[in-house]
């Protein structure tokens, strides 16, 4: 394994954490009373430090955005707790921007004023909004899209306004919840390498959830694998020491990138079929 | 296809209509076809004839009587429609943030809405006399609802995600009323603005035409009550023509506050 990849324990304690999940349940609450609630994820363990990079990867439904929403405290865990910067979090998590998975601009507003939102609610005059709204469609690659509203906008370019949106508001902790699902190759090369870029230049928090196993070592400096639900847990963690600044392109052509893929991916197997063994399996 | 051609066909529908009318009121079928006597497919004394309707229509404007009672219903109709859609979107609005005050009044509310709006007519003459206030109040009690059932629904269906973005980017609970539920909930307003509008001019008319001194359903009881078809016929036409302009002045506004609407809904068919 060398220096590049490192298991490390689980739950390793971290100074200056940004984020910590601890013992984190949530329960949904089942469609017909008498049923048992259904339990998405449990006994969740993790810390994200002040200015690190995690990628979360699991399985489509193991509950990867139940987890952000926790993070978010827009879901209140039903035991465990979450902690923002070593202060338990009550009420919505105010220091971090949320790129939800699905469509959530605001679909009354151009793509310039939906980025512009954020400040025009905290106060900041709308012509200035809007300049600032401006620098950011830019850095995004969508300066000649201005005035269009998110329904004459791809996919890929709707996710790019998200992403606009909520970095214009400069939170502290960045959740990102599969940004890069619907966009191409290409495009998924010029949106990593942006994050990369405005996250070298900021160094944020980050929890990126993403369903790409390549994707995750590419951008993070730990990379979180997560197992089948229900009760899904956390499988294994491995930190990424590949140098940075990386291009996400070019960095998968390391063979050190290689070797940690593999090696995450014996363990994702084994511990698949140990799983099933112990027939806890997604079946 | 193309908007010429559109208003040519439209036209002609109306053209081939009062054609067939107009050919049915003024040539009789030969005796010992369909009965003994030479008989009109449409009769003039129950139809009138086109021609008897626009020289009836173009006498009224032409001295001037019919703009009074014009003037008389489309008051009514903005005020109906005013009042209403103001208390709709209201109490709209209140219903859907207060989940105690709609699970209470549910019932009244739908109770209230069953209620055929004709049997309050005579109440409401009673209540606000003959003049134009009772028409009023029987058309804000059909726009009332219309309105006020669209904003509780729009309030209620904001897409829950849109919702917690609001959120995290930090607006608050005032903030969400005025940038994300009011918006939505004009959408839903306005999907309903002709049909609100519509009624606004129904209330009046009916009132006006169930006892009353002025305006066009006034008009068209009036000649009712001495057989006059055409007049009927001519208020129909005014009344018709009046639904079609404001008709389209409540597009004109929709077009441009609900320009970010993808096109096949904004499209109305
Ligand atoms: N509001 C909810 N009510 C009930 N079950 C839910 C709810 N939200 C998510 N779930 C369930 O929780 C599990 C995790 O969902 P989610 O976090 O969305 O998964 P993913 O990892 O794909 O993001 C899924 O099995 C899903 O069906
Ligand atoms: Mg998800």
């Amino acid at each position: 394994m060398g220096v590049v990849a490192a298991q490390v324990p689980l739950g390793t304690a971290l100074t200056g954490s940004a984020v910590t999940l601890a013992g984190l349940r949530i329960a949904f609450p089942a469609p017909r009373r008498r049923e048992p609630p259904f339990t998405a994820v449990d006994g969740v363990d993790l810390e994200v430090a002040t200015g690190e990079f995690v990628a979360i990867v699991g399985p489509t439904g193991c509950g990867k955005s139940t987890l952000l929403n926790a993070a978010a405290g827009l879901l209140v865990p039903s035991a465990g707790r979450v902690a923002i910067f070593g202060e338990p979090l009550a009420g919505l998590n105010r220091r971090a921007g949320y790129l939800f998975q699905a469509d959530a601009l605001l679909p009354w507003r151009t793509a310039l004023d939906n980025v512009a939102v954020g400040l025009e609610v905290a106060g900041v005059p709308t012509g200035e909004a809007r300049a600032r709204a401006r620098g950011w469609l830019d850095r995004v690659g969508l300066a000649a899209f201005l005035q269009r509203y998110p329904h004459m906008l791809s996919g890929g370019q709707r996710k790019r306004v998200g992403l606009a949106q909520v970095l214009i508001r400069d939170p502290e902790i960045l959740l990102m919840d599969e940004p890069f699902g619907p966009l191409d190759a290409l495009t998924r090369q010029f949106m990593g390498n942006l994050l990369l870029e405005l996250w070298g230049a900021a160094r944020k928090a980050v929890l990126f959830v993403t369903h790409d196993l390549e994707e995750a070592i590419a951008l993070a400096d730990r990379v979180v694998i997560m197992g089948a639900g229900p009760a899904a847990r956390i499988i294994g963690e491995w930190r990424v020491e590949l140098p940075r600044p990386r291009d996400i392109a070019e960095v998968r052509l390391e063979p050190d990138f290689h070797r940690l893929y593999r090696d995450i991916w014996s363990t994702l197997r084994d511990e698949v079929a140990k799983t099933y063994a112990r027939g806890e399996g997604p079946l | 296809m193309t908007r010429p051609k559109l208003l040519a066909l439209r036209v002609a529908v109306a053209v081939v209509l009062i054609a067939m009318w107009h050919v049915g009121s003024t040539v009789r079928i030969p005796a010992g076809v369909v009965s003994a006597k030479a008989v009109f497919p449409l009769d003039p004394f129950f139809f009138s004839t086109p021609l008897a309707v626009f020289e009836r229509t173009w006498r009224d404007f032409a001295s001037g009587v019919i703009w009074y009672h014009l003037g008389v219903t489309l008051l009514e109709t903005v005020l109906a429609f005013v009042i209403g859609a103001v208390g709709g979107v209201l109490i709209g609005f209140w219903f859907a943030r207060q989940h105690t005050v709609a699970a209470v009044f549910d019932p009244y509310v739908k109770a209230a809405n069953a209620l055929p709006r004709v049997v309050l007519a005579p109440i409401f003459a009673l209540w606000l006399g003959l003049g134009i206030w009772s028409k009023v109040a029987l058309g804000v009690t059909l726009v009332f609802f219309i309105v006020f059932f669209n904003v509780y629904q729009g309030v209620k269906e904001v897409s829950p995600t849109v919702l917690a973005n609001a959120r995290m980017l930090g607006m608050s609970e005032r903030q969400l009323l005025r940038h994300v539920y009011w918006p939505s909930a004009l959408t839903w307003v306005f999907s309903s603005l002709h049909t609100a509008v519509g009624f606004a001019l129904v209330g009046a008319v009916v009132g006006e035409y169930l006892g009353s001194a002025a305006g066009l359903g006034y008009r068209i009881q009036q000649a009712e009550g001495v057989f006059d078809v055409a007049g009927v016929f001519s208020g129909m036409l005014v009344l018709a023509v009046f639904v079609i302009l404001i008709d389209a002045g409540v597009s004109a506004i929709e077009n441009r506050l609900l320009a970010w609407r993808p096109a096949a809904v904004a499209e109305r068919p």
